[in-house]
């Protein structure tokens, strides 16, 4: 049987590479997706601690519930960010983190 | 779940996040984020978490990835793909994530390890029990019913905590994705209007 410490390791590791995917890539969209690989990898440990802490004798509902707001949050995240994309590309026709450098000069 | 299963769905999960990463193309990096969300959801299965891992299959490889892959669609990402990228920005990357890695399995090895309890037709029984002798579940209730037959009811028991429990963050919620939505019609107008209106 997998313990807890598995599904623990298994998140981490998942937020290591969508931690990794945002500090290396420099294409916009796929920043946002490792963006969204950290926030699922965040899920899984909500969802393994709810099963591993009883509650009533059943599996913790509580942390289940709080995954289900996370991920419609993200859903309504994930629409937001990408328009502000859309209107980025529109000003500035590119969405490689290198050309944006108006705050630096 | 069985150890080989976890081990399974975890490899999938994982080597598809690698892959998001590694594709230099967008469009295989959306595709892989869609292998790792589906081994997710088979780990959610695993953890007796039905409801989550059928709202990760729709919402994130359903709704959101498609999303992603419109939007790819619609920019046209093809030149500068093969940019060169700085050693020093790698180099800060890589030290950064093996850092935090070095770290998180430095927690893990003081943590206590725990054992899932495992959910038999007896401890579902006792939970039905407890449950109707503090009055959360109603006796003749499909939970109550479900329950008692050794089965468990996820769905049914996170529409009960929904709706009881979790009402007033539910229309919050509500008010929130209308809020995005029209956020988005907002952002991704065009701003033409706005230009001629500036040059009288």
């Amino acid at each position: 049987m997998a313990t807890l410490n598995h599904y623990l390791l298994v998140s981490g590791l998942l937020f290591a590479i969508g931690l990794g995917g945002v500090l290396l890539r420099r294409n916009v969209i796929v920043v946002f997706m490792c963006l969204e690989l950290m926030l699922s990898a965040a899920n899984l440990t909500l969802v393994a601690f709810a099963r591993f802490n009883t509650y009533f004798g059943l599996p913790d509902q509580r942390g289940q519930m709080l995954v289900f707001f996370v991920i419609t949050v993200a859903a309504a995240e994930v629409a937001v960010g990408l328009a502000i994309i859309i209107a980025l590309y529109r000003t500035r026709q590119t969405i490689h983190t290198d050309d944006l450098n108006s705050l630096k000069h | 779940m069985p150890t080989y299963l976890f081990w399974l769905f975890s490899l999938i999960m994982l080597i598809g996040g690698v892959a998001v990463i590694a594709f230099r193309n967008p469009v295989s990096s959306a595709l892989a984020v869609v292998t790792c969300f589906v081994g997710m959801a088979g780990l959610f299965v695993g953890l007796n978490a039905y409801f989550v891992a059928v709202i990760q299959i729709l919402v994130y490889t359903g709704a959101v990835m498609v999303l992603f892959l419109f939007i790819i669609m619609l920019l046209d990402l093809k030149e500068g793909t093969g940019r060169p990228q700085k050693p020093a920005a790698i180099l800060a990357g890589l030290a950064l994530v093996i850092a935090f890695t070095i770290q998180f399995i430095g927690v893990l090895t003081c943590h206590t390890n725990q054992e899932a309890t495992p959910l038999d037709q007896a401890t579902l029984a006792n939970a039905a029990a407890i449950g109707i002798e503090s009055g959360r579940i109603a006796p003749d209730s499909k939970i109550a019913l479900a329950l008692n037959e050794g089965r468990l009811p996820d769905v049914h028991l996170m529409g009960h905590t929904l709706f009881t429990h979790y009402n007033l963050p539910l229309q919050i919620l509500g008010v929130l994705l209308l809020v995005a939505t029209v956020g988005v019609v907002v952002l991704s107008k065009k701003t033409e209007e706005k230009k001629t209106e500036d040059r009288r």
